[in-house]
């Protein structure tokens, strides 16, 4: 099967979701026109990233009765949609979210589970953490979302693998940091590195969307990319400008791939699971001060 | 020595794409298209006026000279050759007539004293022609001089957006050459030209080239400053400027609001300053 995956690396209007949610719509029909089966767009893309207070104020419900959502339900009958937004559950906690919408459905939404509250990142002041890493079936296969941080751990890419995931959608809201003589700074290299290791470590296809634009003095670098499951770059958006990037994926690389390279059937997730408990236990008794 | 990674070269392509992209972005948001900048005929008011001439065209920038009875004749000079560069559109405000008054009710006034009120007479020119010229007054302390405490509060620190504030002298130097800065301006000692034959180098005490490697370390790094001994730093040297650091701290924050109520702006009342844009 081959798709035409598209990624929207956005600017957005801080905390301004109706002017965040015209952009979308504008380009989902555009999208559409271009023949796209999947639109990504970035982390808190309705909403913008450095929210601080804002956060309780722009939150949304990802449901049709939302009217944000149900415009965007309604954009989904025909092209299959991953959008960003802050998630305010029934008990009114705020979670930094990634919904992925298709046939005028929510087929799943993911709540960031890694919060960065360090160096100049405070999201666990403003937001609640995700509890579950999951992955979902689509008509186009089995996908996984992931949010920044998120993927800059390794364990829920890998968990999603192995919950048979085979595009591993990754979205953004990246401030670029780290200067050096290198064309492009070092958080960028970093995560482009690390996708394409994804990749080829999962045998299976890796999108990532990161805005662009500028809040106070962070500045947001773009460079969306799609690793396929060989490691092997299909598409890069352009650093620092607003774009839509759309590859056409042909899903049967996997088959392809994964019959040449098993090594998602010869993981052995019970020795992981075995050794996992036993470093867990030691942890418990190192913590302690017994050891 | 010394550890080889102390190595403060920037690519000036990637730099000059976002700090354009910066001021473009920070000015145009809140609905302005224009910028307001003091040159003094140094490297950075020179740098920050090339990078807002290239952000913005140069028919929307408004670069003030204000020069002081004092002043070198040199730095007019040399803020002419960027105006004339650029094509940006300029003015000529001296400072004197108004600085000259306040000087002769205090006939024993330190150079210290002069210096910061001319800092904040050409603050107070620069905003008057903000709203006259309705631009934005683009800053243009670098990271080195910041964090020193070299400046004077409310004078040259202040500003509308700050396009250098992370960047070192020495990569201000690289950048000013990458976008063609002229190079009398580049080679220059770096002055404050405050009072005649004043230099930054003399006043602090030691060159740029040697604090922006200590303070690479110190800041970016996060040595200890035993550890910066250790790779080779002279012990005075290195205490001098954590000493600098911390002191002039104060510089670099608003002033602390005396917290009282459950909402507290800075504490617990915490927005973006690009809210709603």
């Amino acid at each position: 099967m081959k798709i035409n995956l598209a990624l929207a690396q956005i600017n957005t209007r801080l905390g301004d979701v109706q002017a965040n949610l015209e952009k979308h719509l504008a380009l989902i029909d555009q999208a559409r026109r271009d023949g796209a089966d999947l639109l990504v767009f970035p982390e808190l893309s309705l909403t913008g990233y450095a929210l601080q207070d804002l956060a309780a104020a722009v939150a949304l419900r990802a449901e049709p009765e939302n009217p944000v959502f149900d415009r965007l339900l309604h954009a989904s009958r025909d092209l299959d949609l991953v959008v960003g937004f802050v998630d305010e559950d029934r008990r009114h906690r705020f979670y930094i979210a990634s919904a992925y919408l298709s046939g005028g459905k929510v087929c799943h939404v993911h709540h960031k589970v890694y919060l960065p509250t360090y160096g100049l990142f405070d999201e666990g002041r403003f937001f609640a953490w995700g509890e579950a890493v999951r992955a979902f079936d689509t008509r186009f296969g089995r996908v996984g979302l992931l949010i920044c941080e998120d993927f800059w751990h390794a364990s829920p890419p890998y968990l999603l693998w192995l919950d048979g995931a085979e595009l591993l959608i990754f979205t953004s809201s990246s401030p670029g940091r780290g200067l050096s003589e290198e064309p492009q700074l070092e958080s960028a290299r970093w995560v482009e590195h690390i996708n394409r290791a994804y990749a080829s470590l999962f045998t299976a296809f890796v999108a990532h969307a990161n805005r662009v634009g500028y809040e106070d003095g962070l500045h947001f670098w773009g460079g969306s990319t799609l690793f396929d499951p060989n490691g092997a770059l299909l598409a890069r958006g352009p650093f620092d400008e607003e774009a839509v990037t759309m590859c056409e994926v042909d899903l049967s690389q996997l088959h392809h791939t994964r019959t040449r390279l098993p090594l998602l059937r010869d993981e052995r997730t019970a020795l992981v699971r075995r050794e996992l408990e036993r470093i867990s236990q030691s942890q418990v008794v190192n913590e302690r001060g017994a050891v | 020595m010394e550890p080889a990674k102390i190595d403060l070269t920037i690519n000036t392509d990637l730099v000059r794409t976002i700090l354009t992209g910066f001021v473009r972005s920070e000015i145009t948001r809140v609905g302005f298209e224009r910028a307001v900048i003091g040159l003094s005929g140094g490297l950075d008011s020179a740098l920050s006026c090339f990078l807002a001439a290239e952000a913005l065209g140069p028919e929307n920038v408004l670069a003030v000279r204000m020069p002081y009875r004092t002043s070198a004749q040199d730095s007019l000079e040399h803020a002419q050759m960027v105006i004339d560069a650029l094509g940006v559109r300029s003015l000529t405000v001296p400072i004197s007539e108004m600085a000259d008054p306040l000087f002769e009710r205090f006939p024993d006034i330190s150079s210290m004293r002069r210096g910061n009120v001319m800092a904040r007479l050409r603050m107070i020119v620069l905003y008057d022609q903000s709203e006259a010229f309705k631009g934005l007054v683009v800053g243009t302390s670098n990271k080195t001089e910041m964090l020193l405490g070299y400046t004077t509060l409310f004078g040259d620190s202040a500003c509308a957006l700050n396009p250098l504030g992370d960047l070192y002298k020495t990569q201000v130097r690289q950048l000013a050459r990458a976008v063609g800065v002229p190079e009398a301006i580049i080679a220059k000692p770096p002055s404050a030209d405050l009072w005649v034959g004043q230099t930054d180098e003399g006043e602090l005490g030691f060159t740029y080239a040697e604090v922006d490697r200590l303070l690479y370390l110190l800041i970016d790094e996060r040595y200890q400053p035993q550890e910066c001994v250790a790779v080779g730093f002279e012990v005075a040297f290195v205490e001098a400027v954590v000493e600098r650091v911390r002191r002039f701290h104060f510089k670099r924050v608003m002033p602390p609001i005396a917290k009282l109520s459950n909402r507290t702006i800075g504490y617990d009342f915490l927005y973006s300053r690009d809210w709603g844009t």
